[in-house]
């Protein structure tokens, strides 16, 4: 069945320059990575803390997260509740609109993506200034993501001097990654100025202290958050965790497992506004708890792994399917193994079931999930539920991919495969009429041979060997 | 030839654990991966070699590459081995299975605990079938009146190379040419079951073979099963890549433990022309070490 996403993917392999982009990238964050890692028992020590950290915040949620709240109200943070991306839109827009701010810097949040926050501030006249290079590469193209730690990974240098050359005429002309970034820098520092909002994402709030933490590169968030007086963070619910001391080993786990790094250039712990007598920091931070699908994904024993995630992407940098297709293939959020479990369930698998279905389950990656998703195994499950038809089914949009012409397929080959006998029948009558076997099957022989059955099968071969059937 | 140590046949699956060297970041399977270690703890030392083993051709073999099949069987055999095929034997109803097609798969397996009734060793010529009985049958049937079969049935079962390796530690004179080897390693052999070192470990018993690895070597090959029908692109974009990786190392011979990636691998050899022949292992090393082939 050629699909949407099916024609997507085919334009995406066509797309050469992006391909060897991306291999590329992925290649370097992979080996970085591995370099990161040298101990293997402590790299697996790590990653069982990770798992039974994040266990924990998604066994505990409710109460974690009423914990948050009670810790950020003590610490001044202003915290709201969103059920759906619409709803937490129209948070940020009051918040917004009640400091009469007029524009939006934004540090890097993928819950901001998930929410298209952007559009939505656009059609009310806002304008949202993305501060993180990536993010700003791709604003200028006017295109989305393609990785959810280096949106921008698609693109080459090249590229980027052809966009900033063309947005920014003034400027002086920059070609090096140097002069790229220190370009970014002086148009960006400009923007900050006399700027009263800004946004940023949370990789971890705790909940013993209310305190928010923020890992960066760049400096940008540092800046989003403390320059204005207005900081609003934006965070999936599953992001709480229960106490301060869980957040060395699963910071440590999260740079390492993304960009290899011991740690990010800038980690920030943000613990509330500014106190009488400080220079500097916001006058009022607000914190909002988006759901959006998460507490429904919660109430599955098996597919609650999903929420373990910290968004590091090491599945996708280690991602067959995604090195060849980059994010924008998938034309989700998510894009990757975490985009494959993690979108059907928010949006049900009727709509994205398919992404399910885009691996070959190899395993790589859970093979380096830092908090031990099993993700093959959830690629299975959700297999599984786009498929049941029964009506207890936990799983949004269960049944919906069910086609009664396959489903009794499947029925005629399993009663064929649990009846020995007429199994023999039809494997001896495949071999007679091999020569009738027809040369072309698609889609296998678009691009490679079929293999040929054999002449006579091995249950007939095995027999006539000699061996056995019992003791 | 190895003596068998007496009866009743005593032996340990390696499961999902691995000696020091493959600890790797294998845990797909950790329920199961928690409670062979204490077995393995226990047998590793004295384990005993069994007397007699089933073998589980797999529905691929069986239709596609008999010839693979046999090799299997005559290794073990010359082993010492008696070597049971059971009749009732079809598909680990793993097709169905990754298909999300549950019950359907179920209802194979079933089928599959029913014809190796007797408490002895399943060896398994593909790890990625090993894979579906030893890891996937006792979730597939926890819960339902066949979960104790499905377990008792999972720790029986042991992927081929590895029980060459590991159980029988088969000695191997080569007989042929000196020749370079590709050696491919599917999926299910590094990531689910820990056995990818079995086929090396096994190759490098003959003496006159060159082993070589492919760049990305862990890089999956696209087969996938249904994955291969379901997103053709893909799949082809991962075996061209692969061929071609394979192509550039020169070898003569490209060798597998699972026949998927074979005809997978071999299929697009033959579309591009060139590239190596590709044999399974247990076929290779026959070839290899026999008189009569
Ligand atoms: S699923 Fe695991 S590897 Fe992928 S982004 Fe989440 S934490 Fe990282």
């Amino acid at each position: 069945m050629t699909t949407e996403f099916r024609l997507a993917i085919g334009a995406a392999l066509g797309r050469e320059r992006v391909r060897t982009n991306i291999r590329k990238a992925m290649d370097g964050l992979v080996s970085k990575r591995a370099a990161a890692f040298p101990d293997a028992d402590e790299r697996e020590r790590l990653r069982d803390q990770g798992e039974a950290i994040r266990g924990e915040s998604v066994a505990r949620l409710p109460e974690l997260l009423e914990e948050l709240e009670r810790s950020c109200t003590r610490n001044g943070i202003q915290v709201h509740w969103a059920e759906t991306g619409e709803d937490a839109n129209r948070l940020v827009l009051d918040i917004l609109r009640h400091a009469e701010a007029t524009a939006l810097l934004k540090g890097k949040s993928m819950v901001s993506e998930e929410m298209g926050l952007n559009e939505y501030l656009k059609h009310a006249g806002i304008e949202a200034v993305e501060t993180d290079l990536g993010e700003l590469i791709i604003q200028l193209a006017g295109e989305a993501p393609s990785h959810i730690i280096a949106p921008a990974i698609h693109k080459d240098r090249a590229e980027i001097a052809a966009l900033f050359r063309e947005h920014y005429p003034d400027q002086p002309p920059a070609e090096r990654i140097e002069e790229l970034t220190a370009l970014a820098r002086r148009v960006m520092r400009k923007r900050f100025r006399g700027m009263t909002a800004g946004l940023s994402g949370v990789n971890f709030a705790v909940a013993e202290t209310g305190t928010l933490c923020l890992v960066e590169n760049e400096g940008n968030g540092r800046l989003c958050t403390t320059l204005p007086d207005l900081h609003i963070a934006v965070m999936g619910i599953e992001k709480v965790v229960a106490r301060l001391d869980q957040i060395p080993p699963l910071l440590t786990l999260l740079t390492r497992s993304a960009t290899g790094q011991p740690i990010t250039t800038y980690v920030n712990f943000i613990s509330g506004p500014r106190r009488p007598g400080e220079q500097d920091g916001p006058r009022a931070v607000h914190l909002i708890l988006l759901d959006n699908g998460r507490s429904r994904i919660r109430l599955d024993p098996e597919l609650s792994a999903t929420l373990r995630c910290i968004r590091c992407a090491a599945c996708m940098n280690h991602c067959p399917v995604y090195t060849r297709l980059g994010g924008h293939a998938y034309g989700t959020v998510y894009p990757g193994p975490i985009g494959s479990i993690l979108e059907p369930q928010l949006h049900g698998l009727a709509e994205r079931g398919e992404m399910a279905e885009a691996s070959s389950l190899c395993g790589a990656c859970a093979e380096v999930c830092p908090v031990r998703i099993p993700i093959p195994r959830l690629l299975n499950r959700l297999r599984f539920e786009a498929v049941n038809a029964q009506a207890d089914s936990p799983a949004l949009g269960h049944g919906s991919r069910r086609l009664a012409g396959q489903a009794g397929l499947w029925r005629l080959w399993a009663w064929t495969c649990a009846h020995p006998r007429i199994y023999r029948t039809l494997t001896r009558l495949m071999t007679a009429l091999r020569p009738l076997q027809p040369t072309r099957i698609k889609p296998w022989t678009d691009t490679r041979e079929a293999p040929r059955i054999a002449g006579q099968d091995l249950h007939r071969l095995a027999r006539a060997a000699g061996f056995t059937d019992r003791l | 030839m190895r003596p068998h140590v007496g009866s009743p046949p005593h032996f340990q699956p390696s499961g999902t654990i691995g000696a020091p060297g493959r600890r790797n970041e294998r845990r797909l399977v950790r329920g199961r991966a928690a409670g062979d270690t204490v077995d393995r703890a226990c047998t590793t030392e004295h384990q005993k070699m069994p007397n007699t083993v089933y073998f589980f051709g797999t529905c691929l073999i069986d239709l596609l590459f008999p010839r693979t099949g046999l090799a299997a069987m005559r290794l073990l055999e010359r082993a010492g081995l008696r070597v049971l095929f059971p009749q009732g034997q079809t598909c680990c109803g793993q097709p169905a299975y990754n298909a999300g097609y549950r019950d359907e798969a179920r209802r194979v397996a079933r089928a599959q605990l029913d014809a190796f009734p007797e408490s002895l060793p399943v060896v398994v010529p593909s790890a990625s079938c090993a894979g579906m009985l030893k890891v996937h049958y006792p979730l597939l049937l926890a819960g339902t009146a066949d979960a104790a079969r499905a377990d008792a049935f999972a720790g029986r079962v042991v992927e081929l190379t590895d029980f060459l390796v590991r159980v029988l530690d088969l000695r191997l004179t080569d007989l042929g040419p000196p020749i370079r080897v590709a050696v491919h390693n599917s999926c299910s052999s590094r990531r689910e079951l820990g056995v990818a070192d079995a086929t090396m470990d096994l190759l490098r018993r003959l003496e006159r073979v060159e082993l070589v690895e492919p760049e990305r070597a862990h890089e999956c090959c696209g087969f996938g099963g249904t994955f291969a029908i379901k997103q053709p692109e893909i799949s082809a974009a991962m075996a061209a890549d692969k061929t071609s990786a394979i192509a550039a190392t020169g070898a003569a011979v490209l060798v597998s433990q699972d026949c998927g990636c074979l005809m997978n691998l071999g299929g697009t050899f033959a579309r591009r022309g060139g590239g190596p022949a590709v044999k399974h292992v247990a076929e290779f090393i026959w070839e290899r070490t026999s008189h009569d082939d």
